[in-house]
């Protein structure tokens, strides 16, 4: 069981932030996330584009401000679960939580915060009308072990990033790769493209381009594609296992089913105090939660993630007296005891 | 009606006809005056913010108005997105001009994740 003071579900900029605000009031964080790293949708969808309008950087890419938000949580620690999604919450009798991943890791915290953004990311499903008939009897949407396809013929489906790359890697490991597009052109790292271009050339991977795959076949399991060619008519394609790799779009999920009041797919939170949801020690931060003027801004979770930090603090140490400090005057004190603070004024006569 | 708005008429994804009012003066897109109307759900239009990233914005244009051409990461992405027609574009890539007065757009259905 990990244990934690406070137990972030996103990491996401809004739930990293978070973690700067507790570190400063010696309280530390547990971050999960459905992606495999960090920084949420900055990094997952928009890491190249730039931001405007966080408070001064004229100018920002989001992954460098997702690197940025890393080193200036880093000495508070934070620890993960990445790769999982936040499936159940269970409260103690000791007014604790248990959260319990998809993957059955159980975290414990008396305080959650939820920075889910607009949900986990999940794989954006085509809309072949047998497909989920197939779902683990021969179609993936994540590849999670490549072995699977040791010495099997895999067809994947897509034409950006990851179809390109798994298409590349499973060269070494299947026993035959078909890459089908409904483009002649694919949208990726120019590295990926020529790698494709040439494993094309030398036979080691299928291209079928301008097609689309239309149907399932086999009895138990997959067993070959209908493959609709644009010019050429409908092709059959043999097969073990079918990839459709078309991204991923963000759900609600399971928080959906936790009992916190939602409104317009966000959770309901009190603006005018805390950022508590209607479960005490719940607080729901950034585009996830909605309150009357929510704005779904960086800028805006960082406040609120600042606000609620406070009064998690409240909760946990209820007896305590506390005044915010500003870090211009106490500067930084990471969890090894290191202190970053500015330089003391020197006073030394010149004459 | 306002000199500076246009109409669009909008179905949205259950099928509902909509004719409303668009403001030429605000820079917004056909994306934001859907969501600006509450059109379709939060959460299931504009996700990526109008980067012309995630296509669930996609609309089919009905009436015969000169669109502006389409960039590459809007075609690359109709690349990629289901339930794509010829007359497909992303909502969020067309802005509202004095010219698209009248414009009918559909909204695309939604894409399966779960």
């Amino acid at each position: 069981m990990i244990k934690t003071d406070i137990l972030i579900i996103g990491a996401g900029p809004v739930g990293m932030f978070a973690v700067f605000e507790a570190g400063l009031l010696k309280l530390r964080c547990h971050l999960i996330d459905a992606l495999p790293q960090e920084g949420g949708q900055c990094s997952e969808i928009y890491p190249k584009k730039p931001i405007y309008d966080i408070p001064g950087f004229p100018e920002v890419m989001a992954g460098e401000l997702i690197d940025n938000l890393a080193e200036q949580i880093k000495p508070f620690e934070p620890t993960y679960t990445l790769g999982e999604r936040a499936e159940t919450i269970e409260k103690q009798e000791d007014g604790t939580f248990i959260v319990t991943t998809n993957r059955g890791t159980k975290h414990n915290a008396p305080i959650i915060f939820i920075a889910g953004g607009l949900g986990s990311f999940e794989p954006r499903k085509p809309p072949i009308p047998n497909i989920k008939e197939y779902e683990d009897r021969g179609v993936e949407y994540i590849i999670r072990d490549p072995e699977i396809y040791r010495n099997k013929k895999v067809v994947i489906s897509g034409g950006g990033d990851s179809a390109l790359d798994w298409s590349v890697f499973l060269t070494d490991v299947a026993s035959e790769v078909t890459l089908v597009h409904r483009r002649n052109e694919f949208r990726g790292a120019l590295d990926s493209v020529d790698k494709v271009a040439k494993l094309y050339k030398e036979g080691k991977i299928n291209l079928i381009t301008e097609a689309e795959v239309k149907e399932i076949r086999g009895e138990e399991k997959v067993e070959s594609l209908l493959i609709k060619h644009k010019t050429k008519g409908d092709i059959i394609k043999e097969t073990d296992h079918f990839i459709p790799l078309f991204g991923l779009s963000p759900k609600l999920g399971p928080i959906a089913n936790w009992g916190l009041e939602i409104q317009k797919n966000a959770i309901i939170v009190n603006n005018a105090l805390d950022y508590q949801t209607n479960i005490p020690g719940i607080f729901a931060i950034g585009d996830v939660n909605t309150y009357p003027g929510k704005l779904k801004l960086i800028l805006c979770g960082f406040h609120e993630a600042t606000i609620a930090v406070q009064y998690a603090y409240n909760i946990i140490f209820p007896d305590k007296r506390y005044v915010m400090k500003y870090t211009t005057v106490n500067g930084v004190t990471g969890f090894d005891g290191e202190t970053k603070k500015a330089d003391a004024t020197v006073v030394k006569s010149i004459i | 009606m306002d000199d500076l708005d246009i109409t669009i008429k909008i179905t949205d994804r259950e099928g509902v006809k909509h004719e409303i009012q668009a403001p030429t003066d605000m820079a917004m897109n056909v994306m934001e005056v859907i969501r600006s109307y509450e059109l379709a759900p939060e959460g299931t239009i504009g996700i990526c913010g109008g980067m012309a990233m995630c296509a669930s914005c996609q609309c089919y244009v009905l009436s015969d108005h000169e669109l502006p051409e389409m960039g590459i990461d809007e075609d690359m992405m109709l690349a990629e997105a289901f339930y794509v027609e010829d007359n497909s574009r992303l909502g969020c890539q067309i802005p509202i001009i004095k010219d698209l007065d009248g414009l009918e757009i559909q909204l695309a259905p939604e894409s399966e994740s779960e």
